[in-house]
């Protein structure tokens, strides 16, 4: 009789410990869904105000009362900085910086990480803590200098006509400093082990070889992390771009430049808030959708880093 | 288990270990200070023992090396090798020589003496035509370009010498001077990292070092742009000189209006930034891990849909999800309208300070640090997750047989074993928070304002975002490369400290 009223309490405590977790679950869950949401509801709702003109952000009702793609319409045809149809360009441009971005740097932060991990040689020590010190040094004080950099060898500050200039510039500061966040992959090489590197030497394989035939086939999960990194950066990065490409005209802009200007530049205007989150939602799916597909290897990557630093 | 509890009662506490770390820290640096000077000391000497032993030791070939590049190579019939030196020493010297000039101002030798930063003001001919100002911006930078290709050239230089020399050993000892297959094989193999590491050591020469070179001399020059719009005539625009080190002198002695503004609020902003850097790190950390021990616990369903929703948050662009937040929560966005509507405030409530001067402050900072925890959390939910699945589960299992409560586990075991692992995680996402732009900005853009002048950090300016109105807003770029070293220092101490004691840690005690 007690044994069975204290297995009933065990039972009844563990079915309300469960009930709780889901509750804080599910709450939580709203807390970070509903700004989101919200963004994504602000895209799709088309009100109107007594001028006929859409409102910008809509207070009353979470919920829009009607809903249309008239922002997508408005984002993709429109004007804005005087330039029409300006939108695609950001897109288009943010897309080239990224690709070319995600080669450059993945072949960058390979080749180094595999140096500072599997090669043994003088300068190692050195060069390690040499980029940990450069790390060190506020980003923002380096970025104002290469802007000059680029902009006395006119691959900043230019105007519509030589946009393409611009957005080299902007791949050039992007990649370049790549090499030096070698720290994850070389994490992640540590943990292969060295007899395979050692068993292909004594084979006579060169260092490039080994590196080439051996370690990279072994390295898809970092190989797929690094290069979706380098790729999602140019859409999430706001300051850099802005600095760089900034004083530019709007052509050269990338989407995050262009789209803080819609609600914070020079000509913004509030009732630009559902095109500038019909904007976000064109951003946005993409790269979510690029996370989730492959979530695997993120998740390896930020485990591994949780480790290295 | 128990012993780990003991060894832990006995550890110091963390001012302890930190003052003690710190003490440690600045005697190490001493060592290290007075050992790297002697090591560059005598590496100087073995350096000179050796070029003058090359030169008295090798053949014509390495002697004439010494003056034509590339000479040592077409002696030893290595002649691809020997074309490439000779084309590099005269590119150089053309370079050097020709001075190429880029927007009117010349690389080479003329760069180097540019390097004073005298340049010509400009004005007007005797016919009235306007001559330009020289522009002290690309003095500058050119300057420290022709500086680096220099060292770049000296390089090669010593290079090319080494490499003759060894062809001449390698005759010595009746073996063949390598050919230029057999070099390029060596660098695909045992000089494999010469070639891996080249493009990136390039890279950041020209993208990190030379910029942050730039920006430090910033800070011992008269630029900045309210003074230089000043200037009598409006071609003298771009000139700035150096003036050593009035700007921290003003700084601290807060003379100029300038100067006194920014002397009143430097600790004010140090202090939050570091208040800021200390909340937004462990309130994520702590809430990840609580999180990741919330979505791992045994016999929930839906694990999978949760993650990704959490998922879903790192997934999306900081600046989209920061820009959603500031505008729901502005003075007339939507969350002040729904707390109006119910009737429980009169009027809106400034919670991020972007409304008005008398916004609240403490609200705003508090603000900050929560929308940073919902950016924040999600990240270390995910990272902490697979580090707690492999906490050993007998620990857990040894534990419940003494009777501990799951809140003692938590303490004694979950954290201890998770904040071991990521220590370095901790002291990096530490750095990265004194550094955070993108959320103070794109948030608060600083707000609520100080009143007190142009200059006035905001209340929720970090010195990043400070640096960033200093210097693009406003064009004060020596007053804003100060602080900006000023940061570099502060930063720089700590994380050294952090790096050094979480190694000792370590040692000292391993888990278990």
């Amino acid at each position: 009789m007690k044994q069975k009223k204290v297995l009933l309490t065990i039972r009844s405590r563990a079915i309300l410990s469960r009930t709780l977790s889901y509750l804080g679950l599910v709450t939580l869950s709203l807390i970070w869904i509903i700004p989101i949401f919200w963004i994504v509801l602000s895209a799709f709702r088309t009100e109107v105000n007594s001028d006929g003109q859409l409102i910008g952000i809509v207070v009353s009702n979470y919920f829009p009362k009607k809903f249309g793609v008239q922002n997508f319409i408005n984002l993709f045809q429109g004007q804005f900085y005087g330039v029409k149809g300006v939108f695609p360009r950001w897109i288009l441009n943010t897309l080239i910086v990224a690709v070319v971005d995600c080669l450059i740097s993945t072949f960058l932060v390979l080749s180094v990480a595999y140096c500072m991990s599997k090669l043994k040689f003088k300068m190692r020590k050195p060069f390690m803590n040499l980029t940990m010190i450069l790390g060190l040094f506020p980003g923002f004080m380096s970025m104002i200098a290469i802007y000059f950099l680029l902009k006395s060898i006119g691959l900043a500050g230019n105007s519509a006509d030589n946009a393409w200039l611009n957005i080299v510039g902007l791949i050039l500061a992007y990649s370049a400093g790549a090499g030096m966040g070698f720290q994850v992959a070389k994490g992640f090489f540590d943990v292969l082990p060295s007899s395979l590197v050692e068993s292909a030497k004594l084979d006579g394989c060169s260092n490039f070889k080994i590196f080439w035939k051996i370690i990279l086939p072994l390295s898809k999960p970092i190989i797929i992390y690094t290069a979706l990194m380098s790729f999602t950066g140019p859409w999430m990065d706001f300051i850099f771009a802005k600095v760089i490409i900034g004083t530019g005209a709007p052509e050269c802009w990338t989407v995050s430049v262009g789209l803080y200007s819609l609600l914070f530049g020079a000509q913004s205007d509030v009732n630009f808030f559902t095109q500038f989150a019909a904007g976000c939602v064109c951003v946005g799916i993409p790269i979510v959708g690029l996370f989730m597909f492959l979530q695997k290897y993120y998740v390896e990557g930020v485990t591994a880093g949780a480790v290295k630093g | 288990m128990d012993n780990s509890i003991n060894a832990s009662e006995k550890k110091p506490n963390i001012f302890q270990r930190f003052g003690r770390g710190f003490v440690q820290f600045w005697k190490d640096f001493g060592h290290g200070f007075v050992n790297f000077f002697k090591k560059l000391g005598s590496g100087f000497k073995n350096f000179f023992v050796n070029f003058g032993k090359r030169f008295a030791d090798g053949s014509i070939g390495t002697k004439l090396s010494h003056f034509i590049m590339g000479a040592g190579s077409f002696y030893h019939k290595q002649y691809i090798k020997g074309a490439i030196f000779l084309i590099l020493q005269v590119l150089f010297i053309l370079f050097m020589v020709m001075c190429p000039t880029v927007n009117g101002t010349p690389y080479g030798w003329k760069a180097l003496g540019n390097l004073a930063l005298k340049g010509n003001p400009g004005g007007y001919d005797d016919m009235g035509r306007l001559i330009e100002a020289d522009d002290s911006t690309l003095f500058l930078l050119f300057g420290l370009v022709t500086i680096a290709i220099i060292i770049l050239f000296i390089i090669v230089y010593l290079v090319n010498i080494a490499s003759s020399y060894k062809a001449d050993q390698d005759e010595k000892s009746g073996k063949k001077p390598t050919s230029f297959k057999e070099d390029w094989g060596n660098l695909l193999d045992s000089r494999f990292h010469i070639l891996m590491l080249t493009p990136t050591c390039i890279a950041a020469l020209v993208f990190t070092v030379i910029p942050t070179i730039f920006m430090i001399s910033m800070a011992f020059s008269t630029y900045n742009i309210v003074d230089m719009n000043d200037a009598t005539e409006p071609y003298m625009k771009n000139l700035f000189h150096w003036n050593g080190l009035t700007n921290f002198i003003d700084l601290f002695k807060g003379k100029t209006t300038l100067g006194h503004e920014i002397g009143a609020r430097f600790f004010p902003v140090l202090g939050w930034t570091f208040i800021w850097a200390f909340f937004a790190t462990t309130t994520c950390y702590f809430g990840g891990i609580l999180l990741a021990l919330l979505i791992n616990k045994k016999g929930l369903q839906f694990k999978k849909v949760f993650r990704t929703i959490f998922i879903l948050t790192i997934a999306i662009p900081q600046f989209i999800s920061l820009l959603a937040m500031r505008n729901l929560l502005n003075g007339n966005g939507p969350v002040n309208q729904i707390l109006m509507n119910f009737g429980w405030i009169s009027k809106p409530i400034g919670f991020l300070g972007n409304n008005t001067v008398g916004d609240n402050p403490y609200l705003a900072k508090v603000m900050v640090i929560i929308i940073n925890m919902w950016l924040g959390v999600p990240y270390t939910m995910l990272m902490t997750s697979g580090i707690l699945m492999n906490i050993p589960t007998d620990l857990y299992e040894a534990a419940r047989v003494d009777g501990t409560s799951p809140i003692k586990m938590l303490f004694k075991i979950t954290f201890p074993y998770v904040f071991f692992v990521t220590m370095p995680y901790l002291i990096s996402s530490f750095v990265g928070n004194i550094n955070s732009f993108n959320t103070i900005f794109l948030l608060t853009g600083g707000g609520p304002s100080v009143v007190g002048g142009t200059y006035v950090a905001g209340e929720t300016d970090l010195l990043v975002t400070w640096l960033y109105k200093l210097t693009i807003d406003n064009g004060e770029y020596n007053t804003g490369a100060v602080v900006g070293i000023l940061t570099f220092i502060i930063t720089a101490t700590i994380t050294l400290i952090a790096y050094r004691n979480s190694k000792s840690y370590k040692e000292e005690d391993t888990f278990q």
